[in-house]
């Protein structure tokens, strides 16, 4: 009986929230090169990963066995991923005409090369790309980072 | 067992818990930089921090903290080829100039015009931003239509050529960004020009 009254309360607040959510979702970056088989996971749902596919902040990047795929982000940071990997963009704002903004980026497995971009020359220590452990701060730069053996 | 026996069996033991301790769980490797730029990554483990500064430094992340290593452009390409291979073609800025007062460009920008499309035809999804600027001879209004007129030209210039439009926008700045900090009224042709993004 608690349960049945609760219920529609947290549907009522879950759609609040998505409400809230939805309109913020503005475009981060996009896909630019795909290769086998790459899906985004958005909110949810797994969408098949095209070029061309606009990115949104919180999407998470999913690259098959054979897979591999290039975006390019709002700031002109490249980010590109390897064959098993999960890559999410946690999150992302950048003001184009003063370049200030925050990149997080989270490599949760597989292989990852990144080029920064303008979000890391403005200021150093706005963007940041995590592993499971670790947590490393970009400076301007190119670098390749694996998670794993 | 005697004394020496246990005190070995117990550094044999710290070692095997060291050993499994110092579990890896990943690799970052810098990289050098296209322009020659100095650059660097910090890598932070809650056990300690390591910065890579030089070309090809690299970090094994351990359950014990990052562990300092140098890598190559062998290694490299054998672990990270085929997310290097993936990697999208770097954005490029160009800038083209116009006649005074019109939305023409001048007979050297006519010229670099077919590199901007070149560039732009090489992407098979190309994201184009046009910026128009204008010098500060005129009013704001003039400037302001002025700049935004000659960005537009460009990218009738670019769909014309069968660049997709979608992927064309267009923005117009007239004369508050100068490259050239020029008094109010003077003609100054390197501002009179827009400013093409490709990524």
């Amino acid at each position: 009986m608690k349960v049945a009254f609760l219920l529609p309360l947290r549907c009522a607040w879950l759609a609040l929230a998505l409400a809230i959510a939805l309109p913020a979702a503005a475009e981060i970056g996009q896909i630019k090169t795909r290769k086998g088989q790459v899906s985004v996971e958005r909110q949810g749902q797994l969408l098949p990963a095209e070029v061309g596919m606009k990115l949104e902040a919180a999407d998470t990047l999913k690259t098959g066995a054979d897979g591999a795929v290039g975006i390019t982000m709002r700031d002109d940071s490249l980010l590109s991923a390897g064959p098993n990997s999960i890559l999410s963009l946690q999150h992302f704002d950048f003001d184009a005409t003063t370049s200030q903004g925050r990149f997080d980026a989270q490599l949760q497995r597989g292989t990852l090369a990144v080029v920064s971009g303008r979000i890391a020359k403005q200021s150093p220590q706005a963007m940041t790309v995590r592993t499971p452990s670790a947590q490393l701060a970009v400076r301007g730069t190119d670098f390749v980072v694996a998670v794993g053996e | 067992m005697n004394r020496l026996q246990r005190r070995v069996a117990a550094l044999l033991l710290a070692a095997l818990l060291a050993g499994c301790a110092a579990k890896p769980q990943g690799t970052v490797v810098l990289l050098p930089d296209a322009d020659g730029r100095s650059t660097a990554v910090s890598v932070k483990q809650d056990e300690g921090e390591l910065l890579l500064d030089k070309p090809y430094a690299a970090a094994q992340l351990t359950s014990r903290g990052p562990l300092t290593s140098t890598s190559s452009a062998e290694q490299v390409q054998a672990q990270f080829g085929t997310a290097l291979a993936a990697r999208p073609l770097p954005p490029q800025q160009f800038t083209l100039y116009f006649v005074e007062g019109k939305d023409e460009f001048t007979d050297e920008s006519k010229r670099a015009f077919d590199g901007v499309f070149a560039e732009i035809a090489k992407r098979p999804v190309p994201d184009v931003l046009v910026i128009g600027h204008t010098d500060k001879v005129g009013t704001d209004a003039f400037n302001d239509a002025l700049s935004r007129q000659r960005a537009e030209v460009v990218r009738k210039a670019l769909v014309a050529r069968g660049i997709a439009a979608e992927n064309v926008v267009v923005v117009g700045r007239g004369k508050r960004e100068p490259i050239v900090p020029t008094a109010d009224g003077v003609a100054e042709p390197r501002n009179r020009r827009v400013e093409i993004l490709v990524r």
